[in-house]
């Protein structure tokens, strides 16, 4: 029992994760109608500016300490980031929890490259064919990674959790399980919960305020909108901004849990792609319900009593999954009639 | 059946096809790629991307998993060197049969779906064979080092017919010829001929006009009481039969197989090599195949040095700067400018080079004709 609860928790930090790309890519393609191959890329951005604005912080000072000599004779060098030269404590503080302090950057950030990004080159491709779109965008994912890796190599870059963050929570022992039988790393547990409240605001943003409304409106019947006098391009741009967002905070957030390099993007594209069609292309909720499930599933096939019947199960289960519901439920889950028939 | 019935302008497309390719050494020596190596690459992915536009050109179904069949076809041929034998001939046909078995099993159930749902399915099989090659299947395909051939092979055709290799590691030989070089290049030469007069042969067709019906309205078609499935799933079948034969190929001129070939960013390069050179085009993946591997080998020859002397027509300043931008795009950074390359080929080209030779040969057209001419409109679907 408490076996098959761990795994549970297990998948849900990497279900989170899924769940929020699929939701980003969900969005765009119910209100823009366009295949975002690049979405992966900007999951992938998202990490990269919290490596960023680590690496910001961490510039240090370098005095020379003339009273102390090191072991070869020459002054002692002492190094200290400037923040903590400037703000003392406080300073250390914000480096220790870089992480999420990087997500005051990164909502400016990732808005700002969603906006471009649609500007510049997505809103050319409303009209074309989906193949067109999936083309197009799989070139800008090549682009952002590459020039990613010329700026921060190819190796992955550690990114420590704060030191709060890293120990361990035994919660089993909450829920009535022997002590040290449930235990859980603390950060994943706190990914598991910000995904949660990110997907909670998406919903509540387009279910209570005026803004959404108009999107949901425009999801349903676009033309009709137009004809209301009401800029729905403007609204869909800013959407494409807000997924833009989910994504970049999706992958900010995972840094601690998978230390990020150029192509994690990718990894995680392909299969954000397949929640997105097992939930349903256009379904907000089949996404989130297919990211967390899948995420479990694989969690519950990387265990060692599965991969002793089935070898390598968990390599493929989440693409047999795919192929499975695709050939039962050929709209996913959760989707609707006349989405993507074509 | 009429083998040889082709319109003139097909006879002359080919024989100038055929003259190209097996002066292909000669044709390409000025150009700095009229090395058999490179000349290799061309014939072979050259093949991959033909195979690749029967089905994405005729009927319109985008595949991100055809370096699935790729994959599987190398590892079927070094595993026929290391069982049977070092000839390439049982090598090609095995790899070129299980191309199409594992393309019947795969088509089978992803063009059930189509659009955006069967690159998706195509996707995952393709991660899927990737995924599995890496851990379960290791024994079959060793993994991350890649198959590799041993001295230790059983060989049980050579064996048979006495022939022994003694110490060294044997290499790919047909009849006594060695694949590597010139003979290998013209061996591949050959297939790539071929795959090309198969090719002619099913765009004429009356199965190649059904499968071009399937990319202009599948719906009509099956109001019409045709059953579109079979032709669809023939032609992905033909073209998995061509992604083994390449597979097969880039096996036999060097043989070595890894799992990182089935990898998606591969059969994203096939898409672009056919969306380069023209999709639906006759000669076109040929040429985009050419044309990428061309400037891949050049561009991740240059370096820093290379570059500085390059600008060096510049002031020192701007060289810097001239060398910092450019490094980005060459050496390692090929795929940098693979990347741009395939955007904006998709914005602004997206009928492919071909499209870009029609509209360039059209506009001449018109001046000579004093602008009189309208027949110039450029229709990507139909053309050489």
């Amino acid at each position: 029992m408490d076996a098959i609860f761990l795994q549970v928790l297990n998948g849900l930090d990497k279900g989170g994760a899924y769940a929020l790309i699929a939701l980003g890519l969900t969005l765009i393609f119910g209100t823009l109608g366009v295949v975002n191959f690049a979405h992966g890329a900007l999951f992938m951005l998202g990490a990269f500016v919290a490596v960023a604005f680590k690496s910001i912080l961490s510039l240090e000072q370098v005095t020379i300490d003339p009273t102390r000599m090191t072991a070869w004779g020459t002054p002692m060098e002492i190094r200290q980031p400037f923040v903590e030269v400037w703000f003392g404590d406080l300073g250390a503080t914000v480096l220790e929890y870089s992480v999420p302090f990087a997500i005051l950057a990164a909502i400016p950030t990732m808005l700002f490259i969603g906006l471009v990004m649609e500007r510049g080159l997505i809103q050319f491709f409303y009209k074309r064919p989906h193949a067109d779109q999936i083309l197009v965008t799989f070139g800008l994912a090549i682009v952002v990674q590459e020039i990613i890796k010329s700026i921060f190599g190819a190796n992955p870059i550690p990114q420590p959790a704060p030191e709060i963050a890293k120990g361990m929570i035994d919660f089993g022992v909450a829920l009535g399980f022997d002590a040290g039988n449930v235990v859980y790393p603390a950060w994943r547990l706190i990914y598991f919960l910000f995904s949660l409240s990110v997907i909670a605001v998406v919903f509540a943003f387009l279910q209570f305020t005026t803004f959404g409304m108009v999107v949901r409106a425009g999801m349903a019947d676009r033309e009709t909108v137009g004809l209301l006098g009401i800029d729905i391009d403007r609204r869909f741009t800013i959407v494409f901004g807000i997924a833009a967002l989910v994504a970049g905070l999706a992958g900010l957030m995972y840094t601690p849990i998978l230390s990020p390099d150029y192509h994690m993007g990718m990894d995680f594209l392909v299969l954000s792609f397949v929640v997105v069609v097992v939930g349903g292309m256009g379904s907000l909720s089949g996404a989130v319900l297919a990211g967390f499930l899948l995420g479990i599933l694989q969690s519950f096939a990387s265990m060692n009593e599965v991969k002793a019947i089935f070898p390598g199960i968990d390599q493929i289960i989440i693409y047999l999954i795919a192929v499975v519901v695709l050939l039962v439920r050929p709209r996913g889950l959760m989707g609707r009639k006349g989405v993507m028939e074509h | 059946m009429k083998l040889l019935a082709m319109s003139r302008n097909d006879i002359l497309l080919f024989v100038g096809f055929v003259i190209f390719t097996l002066a292909g050494p000669i044709i390409l020596e000025p150009f700095g790629a009229g090395y058999p190596d490179l000349l290799q690459k061309f014939a072979i992915f050259g093949i991959f991307a033909l195979g690749f536009n029967i089905l994405f050109g005729l009927t319109g179904y985008l595949s991100f998993g055809h370096a699935a069949f790729l994959g599987a076809g190398s590892y079927t041929a070094v595993w026929t060197f290391k069982l049977f034998s070092m000839n390439p001939i049982p090598a090609i046909i095995l790899s070129t049969l299980i191309g199409g078995i594992f393309a019947a099993a795969i088509g089978f159930i992803s063009l059930r779906r189509t659009g955006i749902y069967f690159s998706i399915l195509t996707l995952a099989f393709a991660q899927m064979s990737y995924n599995l090659a890496y851990s379960v299947l290791t024994p079959i395909t060793n993994g991350e080092t890649g198959l590799q051939l041993a001295q230790s092979d059983p060989r049980v055709l050579d064996v048979a017919l006495g022939r022994d290799y003694g110490a060294v590691l044997p290499s790919s030989d047909f009849f006594g010829l060695e694949m590597t070089g010139y003979p290998g290049f013209y061996f591949c030469a050959i297939f790539l001929i071929i795959c090309f007069f198969i090719k002619i042969r099913i765009f004429r067709s009356p199965f190649g006009l059904m499968l071009r019906a399937v990319k202009s309205n599948q719906n009509r078609l099956n109001y019409t009481g045709v059953n579109s499935r079979p032709y669809d799933l023939s032609a992905f079948i033909i073209s998995g039969m061509y992604a083994g034969l390449a597979g097969g190929l880039l096996a036999v001129t060097d043989p070595l197989a890894g799992a990182e070939r089935m990898q998606w960013t591969a059969s994203g390069e096939v898409v672009l090599m056919t969306i380069l050179g023209g999709a639906g085009t006759l000669i076109g993946p040929v040429i985009g195949a050419g044309a990428i591997k061309y400037f891949e080998n050049i561009f991740s020859a240059f370096n820093d040095t290379i570059l500085m002397n390059a600008f060096s027509f510049l002031p020192e300043v701007l060289q810097s700067a001239a060398v910092s931008v450019t490094s980005l795009f060459v050496g390692e950074g090929w795929h940098l400018t693979l990347g741009a390359l395939f955007m904006l080929i998709v914005i602004f080209l997206p009928g492919g080079l071909m499209e870009g030779f029609k509209r360039i040969s059209a506009m001449i057209k018109k001046r000579m004709n004093g602008g009189s001419d309208g027949s110039a409109s450029s229709n990507p679907t139909t053309s050489a």
